[in-house]
């Protein structure tokens, strides 16, 4: 590569850091107007209690888990997709993983925010915590909710590290741009970065570590999530399906949420010389086998309970297949499997547009799937006659509405803070040509794990 | 030796007058939540009367079946619960301990009966009401699970007054405000470790059954089949 193109390149991804257009300030507005209507929706809960959401006996989790289980799925794009791309050494990642790792970390904290959300009293959630209380009473080790709360804060640790970690020598960049307060935030993140052989090779066997050690830390969160649900005695609950039923879906949505991502990146911030349709291509792929992997589960979860034919849960099995749920939940298969399969299954359609249609359903669809998890289990919880119907009230809906706001406001700002595709990365990569086909020495070298 | 308090619930008996729901809510300051409120799901009832259908119109019978907290030996909502507020006392009773409660609502779903509810407002109570509070038990704020207690007070009361007197407590003695007020002596309580009181030789009653037994909590009331 030429100094002429790594020019090029810097200018490309730096330009949104050090260029600010008026649409940027359009969108921060416009976002932070729901964002600040969904707050005050959650202030007005606190206010008024939950009398004011649309749970009820005996539903009495919904919109609030339902959102809570689809972002922490969703954050699962990206610590574990760069992750696995980089063990692999798919060079195609290069351009794609911090998008997917930004995502991690912002949904993450999004997902975070509903179990305190959801409480009856938020204002005591630190009582989930281990801290030293001078009244030495502990949390309950036994429950999943303190599991969560272990769970997702060594992801949120994790995953910040290995978003942080590869972007030091691109901090180091713009530090070496700027003056300044600017360059003493970037100094301090950059971490006295100076680009010498022995930081280098510290900084890949560091990323080598992070790589290694977020896969199962990201597959052990989403599985603690679904024992939430899994260790309750609730009809179609209580299921050893749920922990891997759950990572599957996890990293489906999240694949789906990264290319909606790289989709609008390329577009806003002009990136179509980086995110090449290659890369929609190959994740489109991935998308494809996920989207399998989600109808087999799904297939074989609902199989073995029509199968088993017990009663308490026949009871929520039909309320999904022909009951009040039918709808939603054949909604569910269209988005996540019918609609998918054919635009990600024949070349011609795994185009740029095509991935991205694919990738809304599934986000739409995924969503469904939690909401449908939760509901109509505890609406047709073993004794008829306590049985219940949900309804979501707007509290709900716009809080809702809300927390996807808060991830295209956090990504938004995030993009004017750290350039989103990796400068290194893609300059140390000579970033992959417009063709389908990776070539072929890149394969083998990927086949024996060597770094290019 | 040792309380391990229990109820048996004859259904024969059941006339479904209610009179233990009214009685419950007296004695354990339930708060009313209104018509609007109550039909989306915000009422409270620690016990309930479940009435079951049988046979198509005009020959229609009706099953009465009082539910309650079952006060299960293995009770799935306490160790869902991440802050011990649902909890197991030493006489086998599931207790909840509001202030320790930060309102997951994960104990009311492991439950399976669903008889664990939610405070989904601060408590209010229509004058006159509002004069006629209970003492001795504490109101429960916003935010917060609550549940039938077994009438705690009244087993705490019971127990001092026994101990006043320097005697055990006497079979029968103790009363939840539901077995008070039942009028046909449907709901009986009392010492399940002592076999010669009136609950262990009715839970071992030929009739008796437990309420959705394979779900596998060991619930403590015992409910007498009915045979008519």
């Amino acid at each position: 590569m030429n100094l002429e193109e790594k020019n090029k390149i810097n200018d490309d991804l730096l330009r949104p850091v050090f260029q600010t257009s008026r649409w940027f300030y359009v969108i921060v507005v416009l976002l932070g107007v729901i964002v600040l209507a969904g707050l005050g929706s959650w202030l007005y809960q606190m206010w008024f209690g939950l009398v004011v959401a649309g749970i009820k006996w005996p539903v009495y989790w919904a919109f609030y888990v339902t959102n809570f289980v689809f972002w922490i799925g969703i954050s699962h794009a990206g610590t574990l997709i760069s992750a696995i791309l980089r063990l692999v050494n798919a060079t195609w990642r290069r351009p794609v993983t911090r998008c997917a790792e930004v995502i991690t970390v912002f949904a993450l904290m999004i997902g975070a925010m509903f179990p305190i959300i959801h409480l009856g009293r938020p204002w005591l959630f630190f009582w989930l915590m281990p801290y030293p209380s001078e009244r030495q009473i502990w949390p309950n080790f036994r429950s999943p909710l303190v599991w969560d709360f272990f769970a997702i804060s060594t992801y949120l640790t994790g995953s910040t590290f290995f978003l942080l970690l590869p972007a030091i020598p691109d901090f180091a960049l713009i530090r070496d741009r700027t003056t300044g307060l600017r360059r003493k935030i970037y100094g301090a993140l950059a971490l006295g970065w100076q680009g010498t052989t022995k930081q280098w090779h510290r900084l890949e066997s560091a990323m080598q570590i992070m790589a290694i050690a977020i896969v199962p830390v990201a597959i052990s969160v989403h599985t603690i999530v679904s024992f939430d649900f899994a260790m309750a005695p609730v009809p179609m609950w209580h299921s050893t399906i749920f922990g891997p039923y759950f990572v599957a879906g996890a990293i489906f949505s999240g694949i789906a949420a990264l290319i909606l991502a790289m989709a609008v990146l390329r577009k806003v911030l002009h990136l179509e010389r980086y995110l090449h349709p290659v890369h929609f291509q190959n994740l489109g792929k991935l998308l494809l086998m996920m989207s399998l992997l989600w109808g087999y589960f799904t297939f074989a979860e609902r199989l073995t309970v029509w199968y088993g034919n017990e009663p308490s849960e026949m009871a929520v099995f039909w309320s999904t297949q022909t009951g009040a749920y039918a709808p939603l939940f054949w909604t569910m298969v269209f988005c996540n499997f019918v609609i998918p399969f054919p635009l990600l299954a024949i070349r011609r359609l795994r185009t740029i547009a095509g991935t991205v249609i694919a990738s809304s359903t599934i986000i739409a669809g995924m969503w469904l799937e939690r909401f449908l998890i939760i509901v109509p289990s505890l609406a047709n919880k073993n004794l008829p006659y306590s049985w219940g119907f949900y309804r979501p009230r707007p509290v709900e809906i716009m809080i809702t509405i809300a927390t996807f706001a808060a991830m295209a406001l956090l990504y938004t700002l995030f993009s004017k803070a750290v350039p989103l595709i990796s400068i290194w990365e893609l300059k140390a990569g000579a970033h992959p040509r417009p063709v389908l086909k990776p070539q072929m020495e890149e394969e083998v070298e990927g086949l024996w794990g060597t770094r290019s | 030796m040792a309380h391990r308090w229990g109820m048996a619930v004859d259904l024969d008996r059941c006339t479904g007058c209610e009179a233990c729901v009214t009685a419950c809510r007296a004695e354990n300051n339930i708060s009313t939540a209104g018509p609007d409120q109550a039909a989306r799901g915000r009422a409270k009832h620690w016990i309930r009367v479940e009435r079951y259908y049988e046979g198509e119109f005009p020959d229609v019978r009706v099953k009465f079946r009082p539910v309650l907290c079952q006060q299960c030996d293995a009770a799935p909502c306490e160790p869902v619960c991440p802050t011990y507020a649902s909890h197991h006392t030493e006489e086998g009773l599931n207790a909840q301990v509001y202030n320790r409660c930060i309102g997951t609502r994960y104990c009311a779903n492991a439950c399976p009966y669903n008889v664990r509810f939610f405070n989904f407002a601060n408590p209010v109570w229509d004058t006159p009401l509002n004069l006629q509070l209970n003492p001795d038990v504490s109101v429960r704020g916003v935010g917060v699970m609550e549940k039938c207690t077994f009438c705690v007070q009244r087993i705490n009361a019971g127990k001092t007054l026994a101990k006043a007197e320097k005697r055990e407590v006497r079979d029968g003695e103790i009363q939840p405000a539901c077995a008070q007020a039942c009028p046909t002596t449907a709901i009986v309580f009392g010492d399940l470790n002592d076999p010669e009181s009136a609950v262990s030789r009715l839970s071992r009653s030929t009739r008796g059954t437990k309420l959705l037994e394979d779900v596998g909590a060991k619930p403590k009331i015992t409910y007498l089949l009915r045979q008519s």
